[in-house]
Formats: C-alpha cells, structure tokens, sequence
C-alpha cells in the first residue's frame, strides 16, 4: 500500500472532528479501522525499486559508476533468499546520498581510486576489467580489518565505510527490508507482547 | 474640516499572554482558556499540527535520503522537531572552555513533539534534597503540594505505568503498561539477578481511550509525531483543543522580544518582531506567562530591562540566569551473543523503552550524592539510514558477498544498549548570562553559557558506565568500547546535551536569592510569571516535563484564582 492510501485510510479516523467528545465505543471502532485499513502493505512501492539502465549518476563518472555498480554487488550480491544491492537501488541512493550531503564525496572519490590503484598494481587493469577472483582477491585484502596487512589501511577504511553506505541503502530499501523481516510501523490492535515462540525460543 | 489626526485604534488588553507553546505554555494555554481568560500566544515557530504532519508509517524507502537527517531536522527527516543543536540566525554563544549544547524547536509544541514522553514525577526526596544532604538548595513546595497537579495532569494527558509503591517513585493514574520486548524479558531478569530494579516505563503514551483520543496502535513512532495523538504533544494535546475554545488567539512565528512593562513596574505585555516581515509588535495584557523554555525564559527576563528593572525583571537578586542544570548523561552498548538470530516478529511496540530502572541504591553508603535512572534500548527497530554502521566490529570481523549478508540477518537485534540520566548538584559557575556583544538576527542579545561539572557528577557518571558493563557481562555480552577514563570525563555528555535545561528563573522563599515565589510568580513583577523548567529548585534523577507540566497547571491555578479575586 502506498504512502497516499496508508495516509487516505487514517482519514477515517481524523476526520472524526477532535472536539466532539467521543464515546470509548466509537473510538475503539476508529482505532479498528485504522487496524484493518492499514494491515495490508502489498503493492510494490516506485521509489527504492531498481532504477532503469537509463539512470544518469549527477555525482560519478562513468567509469566511477560502473566500478561503484559492480563494487556495491560484491558488498551484497543476490542470494537463494534475497536480490542484490543494485537490485535494490543502491548506486542510485549513494549518488543522491553524495549529492545532499557533501562530506561523502572526497572519501568516495579517493576510494573508488585505490581500488583501481590497487587492482593495477596487483593486475594491470582496474578494477572494472578484472575477474571475479581478482576482485575478490583485493577484497578479501580489506574486508577484514583485523587481519588486513598494514599498508593495506587506506583500502580498509574505505571498505569500512562503503560497506556501511551500502547497507544503510539495501537494508532501507523494499527488498532489504525484506530480507530481514521487518515487519512493524503499522498499527497493532493489541500489543501481545513477545510472542510465546520468542519466549521459548529465548530460553529461562 | 474634522479633526484629520489618525488615532491608533487602542490595541485589544488580553487577560494573559504566554509565550512559548512547549509543554509549560501549552499548559497555561489550556488550563487558562478552560478558566474563561482571554489568551494571546506567541509562539517563535510556525504551525505544527501531528493530525496533519505526521510521518507515522512512513517507510524509509519512500524517501531517497531513507530517514536521515536534514540541516531542519537533525534528527532525521521525520523526526516532529524543527530545530536542533543550531537555529540558523540564532547564535548562543560559550565562555572559553564550555562544552555546553543547547536544543531548540521552533514550532507549536516546541520540544514536546519529538520528545522521549518518558513521564516520571518527582519524589518527596526530590523537592528537599539540601534538608537531606547539605547540597543545593530545598524546593520551596513539598511532594504533597505538587501530588494533585500530577494527578490531575495524568488525567487530562494520560500515561502508562505500574503501581509499584516505590518511596521516591511516586505512582500515577496509569493506564496498562504494554509487555517487555524480547530484550527487554532479557534486560529484567539480569537486572532482576543483580538487584537492580527494573520496571515498566511510564511514559505519556495511552494505552486505552481517552478524551476524545485514539489509543496507541503500537506503530513505533513516537518521535514522528502521533497522528492519532495518542501520545503528549502540547499542540495537539492542549492548544489545538484550547483554540477550540474560542479564547486563545495564537499568533505564530512570533518572537519575543521583551517583557513590556509600565512606569509602576507591572507587565503589560510582550514586545515580539513578526518574523515574516521583520516588524517591531506588540500584544498587550493584563498578565504575562513566559514558557518559552528555561533558558530562553532567561534570555527574555534578562532583555527586558527598565528603569524599575535596570537587571532585568525577576532578577533584583542577580540570580535569573544562575543555578542551570541539566541532566547527567552516558551511554554504554554491547553485544549479546544469545540474541543472535533472533526469531522475526513484531518488536515496535510504543515509540520508547517499554521498561526502565528507577534509582536503586542509597547515595549514603555511595561516592557520589545524586541517583540516576538507567533507560534500555535494543531491539528490532524499522531499519533506516545507518543501519548497523560498523559490521566489522562483529564477531565475523568484517567480509563481503553472501556471507556478510548472513552476518546483517543474525546479527540484527543483538544489540542491548544503556542510558543513564543522572541528576546533578546545581552549581554556581554554570549558568547563563546576556553575551554583551552578539546579537541574534533580530537583533536581540543572545545568551553566553558556562558550564561545569564536579566531582559529584563525575563519579556518579563512572558508576552508571561500571553498572553497564556489569549488566552486559551478566548478560553474556561483549562492550567493544573501552571504560573511559578520568580524563575522558567516564563519558559524561556535555552540559545541555540530554536536553534537560531546567533551573535559571529559580523559585524561592526570598525575592534576596531566588526569581520566582512558590507560585512561580516573578518577586518583583506581581503581573508576570514562569510556567516551564526556569523555576525548578533542583534536577532529580527523573526527567522532568511531568513536572513542569504539574507546576504549569499549578501556576495557572493560581493565576485564575487571583484574577477571580480581582487581584491581577
Ligand atoms: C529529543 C528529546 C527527548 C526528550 N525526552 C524527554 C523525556 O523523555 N521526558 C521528559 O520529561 N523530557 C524530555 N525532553 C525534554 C522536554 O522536551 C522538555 O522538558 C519540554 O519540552 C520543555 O517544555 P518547555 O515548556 O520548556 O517548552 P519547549 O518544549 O522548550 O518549547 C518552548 C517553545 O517556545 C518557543 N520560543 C522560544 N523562544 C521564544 C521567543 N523568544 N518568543 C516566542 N516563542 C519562543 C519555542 O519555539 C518553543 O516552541 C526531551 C527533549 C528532547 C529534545
Ligand atoms: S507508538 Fe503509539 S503513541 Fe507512538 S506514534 Fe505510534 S500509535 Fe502513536
């Protein structure tokens, strides 16, 4: 269900005028429409959705963005459970991210350099032209800070916070929050409380 | 040929303008209206009303800054605060070596649309604490003389709680508590274990109908606004039913100035500049409520200086401005490994901690003079922007592919975080003061902060981070950052930071040492009076807007009581 008729279902209940003084009875039927109006969350949402092949980055370049493409992919690819993070949009998010808020920009950029850097020193093409093994290789160089070796510090800290930048859009997008099972911000009649099967499962 | 001489059509005389629509002033707007006074409200933001600017169930990805924050909004994009740490155009200032930080909203309801709604009434140990150890100052009202203003205000607002019969806890007209999370059942029996008293929150959320208001639908969301307002918002709450009553003229995006006061010393109303076109006004009246939040309350009595009141008004005794205190704050997280892959449900529950733990210990056999309560956090919240920043700090270590997938599924949930909120000693070197220079865009003096914590707060901070830890660690779980040190300060947040200003229009027995009387009535003004945090005595180890909300009814109270005797 979209934003528009999430909102249009809750107007059964506002527009009941705030002033009249309402009988407990009458709000319990408003608080149970609201419950039935707002449960279903069906329809798939435009926005979020991966973008079309047409998407024009304002913040990469082209090479930068191919490379950002494959790199986010990596980070998190389609598995048996969920879709990938170009799936999910997430070059399209971290270009609007480094647009509005700037002080991305210049680790980003620097980033997305060593990794060419690097996979030149190692390879002798960037990082867009080697094979999956290859870049697999320069990561699993850096996607392990404690046991990433020294000199390999800067790559690291890239890592460290590209990964973070790619999680923060999967794991916000529909098919991250999906993948997780988040299932609350919608109205609950009663609260239960932890279901009895969490309770179990939690132990004594 | 008449006379051609305009003549300014004498400008309506209300019977009371408040400034300020936070909880204080949304308090006095209502209770004042209800009372039959004829009301003007300027409020410095603009219009904010949850029924129709809510962002509940909103999902992170029908925005594409998935709920990060905005320059307006720095708590998010949908968090119900506009305003922050900074108001662009509206500099405060700080002393050489102040850490001080100062939170405004600008808009109807101020701070109460975002705020936390935990709900908690001082105890009777909370308005005497100098009789009890020698510290500060004692309250010039007792526990019982505030008791029916809290029960009155839990029946107008509505909260949820349990009796519990604790001595410096007092209870309230609570509706049902909701259950405990997962973590929480976790975060009870620990505690239970460890003789920490672990309790049901109380927060101003309402669990069955009331007033006219929708129960809570467990969305979460508390923080976005409640657009079923079956939370506290003082707009939504107070003033918007109060603007239904036909008496209360608002009149936003107006900021006061100065009190405006006659040649016999006596209010008659609030000098403002409309901010949409810059214009010098005025309301005129016959009784003046400044809730415009404690230190701008401050700010305020300070700018309005005159012959009668060359220091400001209330403040013969130079003490408006002096005696600010916040609450003490740190914050410990760690990771519980036997909350790994946690089985998927619903875990949103009310937009806070559905438990919390009073303060438990007796500062006698302590280091430290003042208590704190411990507020937990944790869960399976709506995933947004920052979504589990810093995976590499995990057990795995980091990774890529497949696998690090795997690592965001079991560890989502895991996380178990404590806040301790502490009271601190008021003190003589932190306070507030008019900076002789800087001027805000409008052209009124801004405030100048100092601030220090001492030894009391220092080691009262310590425990809370020793008392984390050990709750993590009984919990089976693992604290990756290291005890701060002395050096560190143990962690403690800056002066202003936990948002609890309170203090610097203080209320007394003597117009020689205090700002207010016990009726939150300026000593030297007998028209204006105080209705938000500036007239408390003492912080306690709660938070404190029940209380300025109880002290506001209270206040109003009076002021109907004297208009009705003819006396104001
Ligand atoms: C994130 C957050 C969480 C919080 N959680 C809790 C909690 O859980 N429990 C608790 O008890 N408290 C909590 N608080 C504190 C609580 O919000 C405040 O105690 C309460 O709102 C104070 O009310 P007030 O009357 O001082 O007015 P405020 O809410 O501060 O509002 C003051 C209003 O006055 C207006 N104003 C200011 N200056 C002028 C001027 N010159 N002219 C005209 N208008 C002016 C402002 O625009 C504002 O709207 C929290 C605060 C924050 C920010
Ligand atoms: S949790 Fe309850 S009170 Fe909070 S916003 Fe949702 S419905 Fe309103």
């Amino acid at each position: 269900m979209t934003d528009i008729t999430r909102r249009d279902a809750l107007q059964g209940l506002l527009a009941i005028p705030a002033g009249l003084a309402l009988s407990p009875d009458a709000v319990e039927r408003a608080r149970a429409h609201v419950a039935e109006a707002l449960v279903d969350q069906g329809t798939p949402a435009k926005q979020g959705a991966a973008q079309p092949a047409a998407y024009q980055p304002k913040q990469f370049s082209p090479d930068e963005w191919h490379l950002v493409r494959l790199l986010v992919d990596d980070v998190i690819p389609r598995d048996a459970h969920s879709g990938s993070a170009t799936e999910a949009g997430v070059p399209e998010f971290m270009d609007f991210i480094l647009g509005e808020y700037a002080s991305n920009q210049q680790w980003m950029r620097d980033g997305l350099a060593w990794m060419n850097a690097e996979c030149r020193r190692r390879f002798d093409k960037g990082f867009v032209s080697c094979t999956v093994p290859q870049r697999h290789e320069v990561l699993d160089a850096i996607a392990f800070p404690q046991r990433a070796a020294p000199e390999m510090r800067a790559g690291v800290e890239f890592l460290n916070r590209f990964r973070n930048l790619t999680a923060s859009g999967y794991y916000s997008s529909r098919i991250g929050i999906a993948d997780l099972g988040y299932v609350g911000n919608r109205p609950v009649a009663e609260w239960e409380g932890t279901p009895p099967e969490v309770m179990k499962w939690l132990g004594p | 040929m008449a006379q051609a001489t305009p003549r300014a059509q004498p400008a309506t005389t209300y019977d009371v303008a408040i400034i300020g629509s936070g909880a204080g002033g949304g308090m006095a707007a209502h209770e004042l209206t209800k009372a039959g006074a004829n009301v003007v409200m300027l409020e410095a933001g603009g219009m904010w009303d949850n029924a129709r600017d809510s962002a509940m169930f909103r999902m992170p990805y029908d925005s594409p800054r998935r709920g990060a924050s905005t320059p307006e909004r720095p708590f998010g994009e949908w968090d119900a605060c506009i305003g922050g740490w900074q108001v662009p155009g509206e500099p405060y200032t700080k002393a050489e070596g102040t850490k001080f930080d100062w939170w405004r909203a600008r808009m109807l309801g101020g701070r109460t649309n975002h705020w936390g709604r935990i709900s908690l009434r001082f105890g009777p140990d909370d308005f005497r604490r100098k009789t009890l150890d020698g510290l500060g100052d004692d309250w010039p009202i007792s526990y019982d003389d505030v008791k029916p203003w809290y029960d009155e205000v839990d029946k107008l607002i509505g909260i949820f709680g349990s009796v519990e019969n604790l001595r410096n806890d007092p209870d309230g007209m609570f509706h049902e508590a909701p259950a405990p999370r997962y973590y929480e059942h976790l975060v009870k029996r620990t505690s239970d274990k460890m003789g920490v008293t672990c309790i049901p929150a109380r927060l101003s959320i309402i669990t069955k109908p009331l007033n006219g208001r929708a129960p809570c639908h467990y969305c979460g969301q508390c923080n976005r606004g409640c657009a079923t307002n079956s939370n506290f918002s003082s707009g939504n709450v107070l003033i918007i039913p109060a603007l239904r009553s036909g008496r209360l003229k608002l009149i936003t995006d107006a900021m006061a100035r100065e009190v405006l006061t006659g040649a016999d010393g006596r209010a008659t109303g609030v000098a403002y500049i409309e901010k949409t076109t810059g214009e010098d006004r005025e309301v005129r009246a016959k009784v003046v409520v400044l809730a415009a939040s404690a230190c701008e309350s401050a700010r305020i009595l300070l700018n309005s200086r005159s012959a009668r009141h060359p220091n400001g008004i209330a403040n013969q005794s130079g003490v408006v401005g002096k005696y600010l205190t916040d609450t003490t704050g740190t914050d410990v997280a760690g990771f519980i490994p036997r909350l790994v892959d946690v089985p998927r449900h619903n875990a949103d529950g009310v937009g806070g901690g559905h438990i919390f733990m009073p303060w438990w210990l007796d500062n006698r056999k302590l280091d430290f003079p003042r208590g704190y309560h411990i507020e937990v956090w944790g869960g399976l919240g709506m995933p947004s922007y920052g979504f589990m920043g810093g995976i590499q700090n995990y057990p795995d270590g980091g990774g890529y592919g497949a696998g690090l997938k795997q690592q965001y599924r079991k560890y989502w949930g895991a996380t178990v975080g404590f806040s301790g909120r502490g009271e601190m000693v008021p003190n003589g070197n932190s306070y507030c003061e008019i900076d002789p220079e800087v001027k805000d865009r409008f052209g009124i003096p801004v405030l100048r902060f100092h601030w220090e914590w001492r030894d009391h707060e220092y080691r009262q901070v310590k425990h809370m981070q020793e008392t984390f830890r050990a709750l993590i660690a009984e919990m089976g779980g693992e604290v990756w950052s290291p005890m701060p040190t002395r050096e560190q300060g143990y962690g403690i947040a800056n002066g202003g930071a936990i948002i609890h200003e309170l203090g610097c229009v203080r209320m007394g027995t003597s117009e020689r040492d205090s700002a207010v009387d016990a009726n939150c009535r300026a000593w030297d003004c007998d028209n204006l009076f105080v209705a938000d945090g500036g007239p408390f005595v003492s912080q306690a180890d709660k938070n404190p807007t029940w209380t300025i909300l109880a002290l506001a009814m209270r206040t109003s109270a009076y002021i109907t009581a004297q208009r009705k005797a003819g006396a104001l």
